[in-house]
């Protein structure tokens, strides 16, 4: 039964993936990777996070990419040829990538974790993924890395502002190295 | 399943990630392509947590998703700020910082 989710899950996540690169709308893209985190989550929960599987959920699939859409809908539909790269990254990319999934491979198969051949353990701590044991291990042993990734946030909010925020039109005000 | 699975699923999709980024020219793909990395990482790192049975894994998962947030809001401000400086929303046209 789990093999069965497993591969369901696995398949769903992969297409997705597959889909967000090879579509030539980026709107559609945009849609695909929400199919890919949908299924991401399912794998999400058989390795026992489910606190956060629903947290990709609410976060990813549901705020992160309403913004995608939205600004996707905004630049508009610009529709690129599919694989109309630059000439050397077209050849050169994907041998890049393929090289390095079998690096990462031989680094999985041959690290002689003898664990890696298991589910895991059997008896996990109870409430193991639970919100209630996430939000424990956070608020006490993690606090600096929570106020940090909240600063973080703040700056990045203060950051998109500055970047997007509407220009003044008066074009005797433009800033530095505007629009010439 | 054993938790060598979950991680060659994980390093299948931070492959198809990174070649998204190479070979795509539209920063919002670029930006999707990226996150498609993040998630890989995510799931390597949840698949370890399960494996070694200790919940570190998961608050550090979280804390990937706050960055990636965090990177997200200012790719797409970058966007959006390209956009209306009517730049052209192309990767490879951007050259004036190359050396």
């Amino acid at each position: 039964m789990e093999q069965v989710a497993f591969f369901f899950g696995a398949l769903g996540a992969l297409g997705g993936a597959i889909a967000v690169v090879a579509v030539k709308n980026p709107f559609y893209s945009v849609l695909a990777l929400v199919i890919h985190l949908v299924f991401l989550a399912g794998i999400f929960l058989l390795l026992m996070a489910q606190f956060l599987a629903a947290a990709l959920i609410v976060v990813y699939a549901g705020a992160v990419m309403v913004l995608y859409v939205f600004v996707a809908a905004y630049v508009g539909g610009i529709e690129e040829p599919k694989w109309d790269s630059s000439p050397e990254l077209k050849v050169i990319g994907p041998i890049l990538a393929v090289a390095l999934f079998i690096a990462i491979s031989i680094a999985i198969l041959g690290s002689g974790l003898s664990a890696l051949g298991t589910p895991g353990p059997d008896e996990v701590p109870s409430g193991f993924g639970t919100p209630e044991a996430v939000g424990h291990l956070m608020m006490e042993d993690f606090l600096i890395a929570f106020e940090a990734a909240s600063l973080l946030l703040l700056i990045a909010a203060v950051g998109a502002i500055v970047l997007a925020g509407r220009r003044r039109e008066d074009p005797n005000k433009l800033p530095k190295g505007g629009e010439s | 399943m054993d938790i060598e699975w979950y991680l060659v699923l994980s390093a299948l999709l931070f492959t198809i990630g990174l070649i998204g980024v190479l070979v795509r020219r539209n920063p919002v793909v670029i930006l999707l392509c990226l996150e498609l990395m993040l998630s890989a990482g995510a799931l390597a790192m949840l698949a370890f947590s399960r494996m070694l049975g200790n919940q570190d894994g998961q608050v550090f998962v979280l804390i990937v998703l706050v960055v990636a947030a965090c990177e997200v809001v200012v790719g797409l401000g970058l966007v959006v700020a390209m956009y209306r400086r009517r730049l052209p929303l192309d990767v490879d046209e951007m050259k004036e910082l190359k050396g």
